[in-house]
C-alpha cells in the first residue's frame, strides 16, 4: 500500500539565489582581500555591522564554518585529528575543532584552497567555553591582532543589568579605537550605523520567517533552512540580504496561503533546541518517511533571528529594529551606536536567563504548533548541554512530549546513527506514529 | 593539637565548623563557588564564606541534573547540595567564570532551596578599562543581597577590617609557601593544601591564628622524609588531598603549586585605596588569572614558569578535571613552556573518584624518569 501525498510540495523560487549568496559569502575569504576588503574572524553573533565602519569587509563566523565541515565526514576526520595531533583535548567545542584543524590543515572548506589568512579577529566572547582561547590560537597562528567584547549579559534575576549594557557598550566603543590603530584606517560612523540598521531589519526579518513556519502544513523543512541560515548568519548587514530575505518571507507567505508543505505527509511537527547533528543531517529525511516536519530550531530563531515574546500573553511576535522600538534613540553617532547594540544585545533572547529561555520555549511550541520536541544531548558543546535535564522536565511538566538523544553536533566519530534511529522510533511509536506504507 | 591538625580538622569536619560556628555566633554562613568570588565583602557583612567543594565520593545523584560533559568538580559540588550536606547555607552565591560551575550554580537555584542567591556577574574581560566599573556595580548589587540576608549593613569599617585581614591571610600563606623554597620543606605539599582549602572554609580570624602558631612550629619541625623530587601542581580545581599524600609517598614532594586551591587563590592582596570597592574590584580584576577568564595565555605563564623557577622545580604535574575545557586548552602551551625549560612535565585526567593503581603507575613512571635527568 502507497500513501498519498496530503500536501503538494515545490521547490522555493528563490532557491538558487539563495544558494549563489551563501557561496558568494564563503568565495568573499578568498578573493576579498583582492578588493581590499578586510578579512574578520569572529563569532556569529557578533554584531560585526560595526566593522563597516573601516570599509568593505568580510566576515567569517568560526561556528558555521566548523559546522559545514563538519557535515562532510571526509573533510572533517583529517581536520579533528590535526587539531588533536597538536596535543588538544576532543572533548572541547566540536565546532572549534574542525575550524582550527582546517587551518592547521591549511584546507579551506569551500575551496580546497589554503585556508584564510585574516587581518584580525573582532569577536563578541559569548561562549564561556571557548571562544576566547579558539580565537587566540587562531591570532597566535597566523600571527594577527584580536580583541573581543564581553557581551554576554545574561540577565540573570540578581542584580540591575544597567552598569553591564554600560560595560559592553564601552568595549564595543574601544574596539572601534582599537580597530582604526590595527588597520591605520579611518572609521566612518554614518557606515557603520547603515550597515547595522540592515543588521538588525535582517535579524528580525530571519526572526519573522522562523515565525511563518507555524503555518500548517509547515512551508520549509529544516533542511532547507540550515542550508538558508549562512545568509542571515553572515550577511545580515547587507542590503542585498534584505532583498533576499523579503523575498523569501513573501515566497513563504504564498506557499502559506496555497498550502504548499515542505513534508507530504506532515502529521507531527517536531522542533529543536541546538543546532542538529551535522554530520547526519539525513535522520530529517529519514523522519519525513513517518510524516515528521522539522518546524524550526529555537537557537537559530535568537542566534541569527530576532522575535518578540510577550509572556503575559503567552505569544511570540515578529521584532522591530531598536530605533522603531518605543523609547529608543535614533542613531546618529558612534556612541548612540554602541549603546544601542549593548542594549539590543542585553534585551535579546538570545541573552535570555534559562529560567525565561523555557518559557520562551514553551510559547514557541505553542505558537509552532509543535507535537513534540528533540533534545540532542551534544558531547560537543557544553553551554548547549548545561541545562538538558532542566529543560527536559521543564517539557514534561507542560505536557510537552520530548525525546532526546546523546551525541556529537560537530564530530561523526561520536554519533551512534543507529542507535539514534532506534530511539527517534521507539519514540514516535509511543506518541503513535509509525512509519508511513512507501508513498 | 599541633596547627597543621587543627586545620586538617577543619577541612576534615567542614560542615560540623560551619555549622558550630553558626550557632556561636549567631552569624549567617554564604556558601561560595569559584575564586573570583569577593570573600573580603562576605567577611565584612558578618558571614562565614564556605567554598563549596566536593567529597570524592562516588554518587549518582547529580545525573538527572547535569550531564556527564560537565566537570566532575561540577558535579561533585552539586551532588554534596543534593545530598543535603551544605543545608544550613544562608546565601550561594557565584562569580561569573566557568560555564560548567555556572551550570553547577543554576541547577542548585532552581532544584536546593537556600533563602538568598546571588549571582556576581564578573566582567570577564578584565584588561578592558570598562571592567572596574562594572565590577564595582557588580559588588553594591552583591552588597544590597548580603544586606537583605542579614538584616545589617555593611560599613566601611568593616570592609577596611575584611581587606586587611584577607591580606593577612595571604601574607601568612606566602610566607609558609616561601619556607617550601628551602631544601627540605617543612611541610608537605599535602598539608598545604589542607592549609589552603581550611582557608576557604572557616573564618580568616582563626585562619591567620593558625598560620601564625604554624609559622611558629615550621622551623623546628623534620618531616623525617627525603624530598625527592621537587614538584610543581598546575591544573584546574584540585582539593583531593588523598592523592596529594599518595603522590608525595611516591618519592617527591610537592614544593609550590598553580590551582585554585593553591596559590592561585591567594597569591594577589588588595592594594588600599580610598573607594573601597575599587580597591577589592581591582584586586579580582588584577589577580593571577584562571584561565576561564583569561583569553590569553601570557599573564598566568609567566606567572607560572616564574615560580617553577624560583622554587627549583625539577618536574611539574600538569592535571586537569576531565572536560575543563579552560584548562584543556592550556595544556599543549604549558607542556610546550616547561620543555623549553627542560623541566620534564606528567598530565592526569582527574575525575570524582581517581584511578589510583593507573596513576600510581604513570606517576612512579614520571619520577623515575625525571629524577634520572634530575639526580
Ligand atoms: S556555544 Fe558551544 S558550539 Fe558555540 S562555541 Fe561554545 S562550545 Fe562551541
Ligand atoms: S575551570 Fe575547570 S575545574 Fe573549574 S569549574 Fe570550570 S571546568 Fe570545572
Amino acid at each position: 500500500m502507497t500513501t498519498k501525498a496530503k500536501y503538494e510540495i515545490r521547490p522555493l523560487d528563490c532557491w538558487q539565489w539563495g544558494k549563489e549568496l551563501r557561496m558568494e559569502a564563503y568565495r568573499e575569504l578568498t578573493s576579498g582581500h583582492e578588493r581590499g576588503k578586510l578579512l574578520v574572524l569572529g563569532c556569529a553573533a557578533s554584531p560585526y555591522g560595526l566593522l563597516a565602519g573601516l570599509g568593505d569587509f568580510v566576515f567569517l563566523a568560526g561556528e558555521p564554518y566548523g559546522a559545514s565541515v563538519a557535515a562532510d565526514p571526509p573533510a572533517s576526520i583529517p581536520a579533528m585529528e590535526a587539531y588533536e595531533a597538536r596535543g588538544y583535548a576532543r572533548d572541547m567545542c566540536g565546532y572549534m575543532r574542525n575550524f582550527l584543524g582546517s587551518m592547521y590543515l591549511d584546507k579551506y572548506y569551500f575551496t580546497g584552497g589554503p585556508f584564510p589568512k585574516f587581518d584580525f579577529i573582532w569577536s563578541i566572547r559569548h561562549c564561556p567555553a571557548g571562544h576566547p582561547k579558539w580565537h587566540h590560537l587562531v591570532s597566535e597562528y597566523q600571527g594577527i591582532p584580536m580583541t573581543y567584547i564581553d557581551d554576554e549579559t545574561w540577565l540573570t534575576p540578581d542584580g540591575d543589568p544597567q552598569h553591564r549594557i554600560e560595560y559592553v557598550a564601552g568595549q564595543y566603543l574601544e574596539s572601534i579605537e582599537w580597530m582604526e590603530k590595527v588597520t591605520g584606517r579611518t572609521y566612518d560612523d554614518e557606515k557603520a550605523i547603515e550597515a547595522m540598521r540592515n543588521y538588525f531589519h535582517n535579524e528580525a526579518l530571519w526572526g519573522e520567517i522562523c515565525l511563518l513556519n507555524s503555518a500548517i502544513p509547515a512551508p520549509l523543512d529544516i533542511k532547507s533552512y540550515f542550508a538558508l541560515m549562512p545568509i542571515p548568519m553572515l550577511r545580515r548587514h547587507e542590503a542585498v540580504a534584505t532583498q533576499f530575505l523579503e523575498t523569501l518571507r513573501d515566497e513563504l507567505k504564498d506557499r502559506i496561503a496555497n498550502h504548499i508543505a515542505a513534508v507530504p505527509n506532515e502529521r507531527y511537527r517536531m522542533c529543536m533546541m541546538t543546532p542538529p547533528p551535522w554530520s547526519f543531517l539525513k535522520i530529517f529525511r529519514y523522519l519525513e518517511n513517518f510524516g515528521v516536519v522539522f518546524v524550526g530550531t529555537y537557537v537559530y530563531l535568537i542566534n541569527s533571528g530576532e522575535v518578540k515574546f510577550l509572556f503575559d500573553e503567552g505569544k511570540v511576535i515578529p521584532a522591530v529594529a531598536p530605533e522603531e522600538r518605543p523609547g529608543w534613540p535614533q542613531m546618529k553617532t558612534r556612541e548612540d551606536l554602541c549603546r544601542t547594540i549593548a542594549r539590543w544585545r542585553a534585551e535579546h533572547p538570545f541573552q535570555s536567563h534559562m529560567e525565561t529561555r523555557k518559557k520562551e520555549m514553551v510559547i514557541l511550541d505553542k505558537h509552532w504548533n509543535a507535537h513534540g520536541w528533540l533534545l540532542l544531548l551534544n558531547r560537543g558543546c557544553v553551554v548547549m548541554v548545561a541545562p538538558m535535564y532542566d529543560i527536559q522536565r521543564h517539557f514534561q511538566k507542560h505536557g510537552i512530549p520530548v525525546a532526546m538523544f546523546e551525541g556529537n553536533f560537530a564530530d561523526c566519530r561520536d554519533m551512534d546513527e543507529t542507535g539514534v534511529i532506534d530511539r527517534l522510533e521507539a519514540f514516535l511509536e509511543g506518541q503513535g506514529i509509525q512509519k508511513l506504507p512507501e508513498a | 593539637m599541633n596547627a597543621i591538625e587543627k586545620l586538617q580538622e577543619v577541612v576534615a569536619r567542614r560542615h560540623e565548623y560551619a555549622k558550630e560556628w553558626k550557632n556561636r555566633t549567631n552569624g549567617k554562613v554564604i556558601g561560595w563557588f569559584c575564586t573570583y568570588s569577593p570573600v573580603e565583602i562576605m567577611y565584612a557583612a558578618g558571614m562565614l564564606p564556605v567554598r563549596i567543594l566536593g567529597s570524592h565520593e562516588v554518587q549518582d545523584v547529580t545525573d538527572r541534573y547535569l550531564f556527564p560533559t560537565l566537570c566532575p568538580f561540577s558535579r561533585d559540588a552539586l551532588a554534596q547540595g543534593l545530598k543535603g550536606r551544605y543545608d544550613y547555607l544562608d546565601v550561594l552565591t557565584y562569580a561569573r567564570t566557568c560555564v560548567h560551575i555556572q551550570g553547577t550554580f543554576e541547577c542548585w537555584r532552581i532544584n536546593i532551596p537556600t533563602p538568598f542567591f546571588h549571582y556576581v556577574w564578573f566582567p570577564n574581560h578584565v584588561d578592558s578599562s570598562q571592567a572596574m566599573p562594572c565590577l564595582v556595580a557588580e559588588f553594591v548589587d552583591f552588597i544590597q543581597t548580603l544586606e537583605k540576608a542579614t538584616g545589617k549593613s555593611i560599613s566601611q569599617g568593616a570592609l577596611d577590617r575584611a581587606i586587611d585581614l584577607y591580606n593577612r591571610n595571604r601574607r601568612l600563606m606566602k610566607q609558609i609557601y616561601d619556607l617550601r623554597k628551602g631544601e627540605n620543606p617543612p611541610i608537605t605539599g599535602a598539608e598545604c593544601m589542607e592549609m589552603v582549602v581550611a582557608s576557604q572554609l572557616m573564618g580568616v580570624e582563626e585562619h591567620n591564628k593558625l598560620l601564625e602558631e604554624l609559622l611558629e612550629e615550621l622551623p623546628n619541625r623534620d618531616l623525617g622524609r627525603e624530598t625527592g623530587l621537587r614538584l610543581m601542581m598546575i591544573g584546574s580545581e584540585m582539593d583531593d588531598i588523598v592523592f596529594v599524600r599518595m603522590l608525595e609517598e611516591l618519592g617527591c614532594t610537592v614544593v609550590i603549586d598553580e590551582h585554585c586551591t593553591g596559590s592561585r587563590y591567594f597569591w594577589d592582596e588588595v592594594l588600599p585605596e580610598e573607594n573601597r570597592l575599587a580597591a577589592i574590584a581591582k584586586r579580582y580584576l588584577d589577580r593571577w588569572q584562571c584561565p576561564a577568564v583569561a583569553e590569553s595565555f601570557k599573564n598566568r605563564f609567566d606567572r607560572i614558569i616564574k615560580h617553577a623557577l624560583d622554587w627549583n622545580v625539577q618536574g611539574a604535574l600538569i592535571y586537569q578535571q576531565k572536560f575543563c575545557d579552560p584548562h584543556e586548552f592550556d595544556t599543549p602551551h604549558l607542556q610546550k613552556m616547561f620543555k623549553e625549560h627542560d623541566i620534564p612535565t606528567l598530565t592526569l585526567e582527574f575525575d570524582v573518584t581517581i584511578p589510583f593503581g593507573q596513576f600510581r603507575t604513570r606517576i612512579e613512571a614520571f619520577l623515575e624518569m625525571a629524577g634520572l635527568e634530575v639526580f
